[in-house]
């Protein structure tokens, strides 16, 4: 191995013993987050030096075992192989000190391979609290290497650590496995001789778990608290993030704005302004709600609580072909497709992930929502059932329904479909409950923004940049050249119009004509940008003026007919479209690179894009 | 008798887990023969379970407790 700058020192552990926060503690704000290369998956790596010495720290996936059972945990084992440039030269290993016993399990796995290495009992004030107590020094003697006792949420311990870290050159005395065969039973043999002479449980209290879980998985009262956890998600993230959201629209307006004024006019301004900004302000729009979301998200995993939902919903989504994991991938598809593909990671199930994967697209993402606002203002009248409910709020409401309902069904359809090649099964550890680690939060809320933007962002810029290009240049159709675009300022005479008009007779059966068609190929970049090329369509000048794209749309009449184009019974028909088709590249990307393949981006392009046809077929020819 | 069957209050020890393409998975979670046990929760609908393994929580379907043979602790009293 060839000498390095600074000595590499992994941090490892089960889930839940603690980890990123000692992270953060012994990192500070040194660390920088890149993606493993090839994967969606983030590595964290931090800085800190001891005595004068650097050390580069890397936070593993927490993992229970040596053998890996999921795709999280067999990156986590990638990093002990021989020849990894990033072996680590020094193994921090992270336990709860209120479950010593499986948590050494993984540590007498990795002890084996004789890195030399440091024991961290975390949580020590959990474990004190319930009566358990370590002999530290005695622990330290039976193995042979440096054990150090950490609060991570107070930063207990964090200083002894580094020191411990700096002067680790220790191996454990003691060889846990047998060589020729690694017999689990006999690790855990040995971890109980071990945890015999050092730990000793004076009285037993009873956690705070034991009295609030009866209540949380309770049949009437836990699914109760778990809708009403939701609702409170689903209105932060609709209202909350409405300022932001708005903020945001009015800054690259005046970006927009300025440069059209400062530069020349030429198609060098018109890429920038037209493509690129209004490219990045499609992606940037939606860092609030997805932030919002992952903040809820976090902030309920953290605490343990999320296990629990999985627990009592496991029954009901396994009926479905799901899993009870797959209930955080659900809920997260409400904000965004992408971070809630990349949240299927931790269900060990290949079928489940499979199945979690192909249906949270169809959840109705937060950029199904400006378009179902716009057409839903265009053709739904104003009137209330009643006296009480609105009958715009509903419709809003049924679209959601139906998004959920039409990702249920089509698990199930998957159920029957998708052979079960490896063993079904739900082995789930409950956490015990802490107060929110807001730190870790917050990290995690940076962290899945940085990875939307870095994941979709650049395709929706490319997206949107050929999109410019379509929609501003037409055929030169005086020049007998076969490829000579000509800029043009009437988008009827656009390459967007010709393929708008190409696909006409195929969606003229679901009530579209060629102007709709061009909306459907744009939205390919994301949905949202449906609202923005009605505006270009209708040439208006102001994107964001609603109220006038509005009347367009409303006062369209059919030339042939002489009646309105967006009947109820088209805009039906295209909200029904937008809730099932697949028209999101950076959502197809993502399942390319989770499931290292092509073919499941493409049966879900086909599948979802078939039942959107299909479904909205139905609608317009019942409905016109 | 198997972990699926045991009631709350029950205390058990795990005897053996039976041959199953799940058999690792359980023994490292701590469900290897000795380790006494009992059943903390059940989910609304029966199914799955969640059990103290000498003291964490786990949780796992009726299916997996089926693969896990128990017998009761006779010393001390229950």
């Amino acid at each position: 191995m060839e000498s390095r700058s600074a000595k590499i020192v992994a941090l490892c552990g089960n889930p839940n013993c603690g980890k990123s926060s000692l992270f953060n503690d012994l990192t500070g704000l040194k660390q920088k987050i890149s993606n493993i290369p090839g994967t969606t998956i983030e590595q964290k790596t931090g800085f800190f030096s001891v005595d004068g010495s650097a050390f580069e720290l890397i936070d593993t996936p927490g993992t229970y075992s040596f053998h890996p059972k999921s795709k999280d945990e067999e990156v986590a084992l990638e990093l002990f192989n021989a020849d990894h440039p990033k072996r680590p030269d020094v193994i921090a290993y992270v336990a709860d000190a209120h479950n010593l016993k499986r948590n050494l399990f993984y540590f007498s796995q990795l002890a084996d391979l004789q890195i030399p290495m440091v024991l961290v009992l975390n949580m020590i004030d959990v474990s004190e609290a319930s009566g358990i107590e370590i002999d530290v020094a005695r622990l330290q003697q039976e193995l042979g290497i440096p054990v150090i006792k950490t609060n991570a949420r107070q930063g207990i311990g964090v200083e002894e650590l580094k020191q411990a870290i700096g002067g680790s050159d220790f191996v454990t005395h003691i060889q846990f496995g047998n060589k020729e065969d690694d017999d689990i039973a006999h690790r855990y043999q040995q971890l109980e001789a071990l945890i015999g002479k050092v730990q000793t449980q004076k009285t037993k209290r009873q956690l705070f778990t034991e009295r609030i879980d009866p209540i949380f998985t309770h049949p009437l009262w836990g699914y109760l608290i778990f809708l009403s956890f939701l609702l409170i998600i689903f209105q932060s993230v609709f209202w909350l993030a409405e300022y932001p959201m708005q903020a945001i629209e009015f800054g690259f307006d005046k970006l927009g704005t300025f440069l059209l004024e400062v530069m020349p006019a030429n198609w060098f301004r018109s890429l920038i302004v037209n493509g690129i900004v209004a490219g990045l302000a499609g992606v940037v729009v939606f860092i609030p709600q997805i932030a919002i979301l992952f903040f809820f998200m976090g902030l309920l995993e953290d605490t343990g609580y999320m296990a629990r939902v999985s627990f009592i919903m496991d029954k009901i989504l396994r009926g479905l072909g799901l899993s009870g994991k797959s209930i955080v991938p659900l809920i997260s598809g409400v904000a965004c497709a992408i971070p809630a593909i990349m949240a299927t990671r931790n269900i060990e199930n290949w079928k489940d992930r499979i199945i979690t994967i192909l249906v949270t697209p169809l959840m109705s993402c937060s950029a199904r929502l400006p378009v179902y606002t716009l057409l839903i203002s265009v053709a739904v009248p104003d009137t209330y059932l009643l006296g009480i409910f609105g009958l715009k709020g509903l419709v809003l409401l049924v679209m959601y329904v139906i998004g959920t309902v039409g990702s249920l069904v089509a698990a199930l359809v998957f159920k029957w479909i998708i052979k079960q090649t490896r063993i079904n099964y739900f082995i789930m550890e409950l956490p015990i409950y802490h107060p929110p680690r807001w730190k870790n939060i917050g990290n995690q809320v940076i962290q899945k923004s940085r990875s939307f933007v870095t994941e979709a962002g650049k395709i929706i810029l490319i997206v949107s940049v050929v999109l410019w290009f379509l929609a501003s240049y037409g055929p030169n159709t005086q020049s007998d050249t076969v490829f000579s675009p000509i800029e043009t300022t009437e988008i009827e005479n656009s390459y967007a119009a010709k393929f708008g008009k190409t696909i006409e007779p195929v969606i003229k059966p679901l009530g579209f004509n060629w102007k709709i068609g061009i909306a459907l190929i744009t939205s390919f970049a994301a949905r949202e940008v449906f609202v923005g090329t009605m505006s270009t369509i209708y040439s208006i000048e102001d994107e964001n003026d609603l109220v006038n794209i509005r009347e367009k749309m409303m006062t369209e009449k059919d030339p042939e007919t002489g009646k309105p184009v967006y009947s109820l019974a088209v805009v039906m028909s295209l909200m029904i479209f937008y809730a099932f088709a697949m028209q999101c590249i950076s959502t197809l990307a993502v399942v390319y690179k989770e499931t290292k393949s092509l073919k499941w981006p493409l049966i879900q392009l086909a599948y979802m894009t078939g039942l959107a046809y299909v479904a909205s077929f139905i609608v317009f020819q019942l409905m016109r | 008798m198997l972990l699926a069957d045991i009631k709350k209050g029950e205390m058990v020890v795990i005897k053996n887990v039976k041959p199953c393409a799940i058999k690792d998975k359980l023994m490292e979670m701590g469900c290897v023969p000795g380790t006494p046990v009992y059943l903390s929760l059940k989910a609304p609908l029966g199914d799955p379970l969640a059990f103290n393994i000498d003291g964490y929580y786990l949780s796992m379907r009726k299916a997996e407790a089926a693969q896990i043979e128990v017998e009761y602790i006779d010393t001390d009293g229950e």
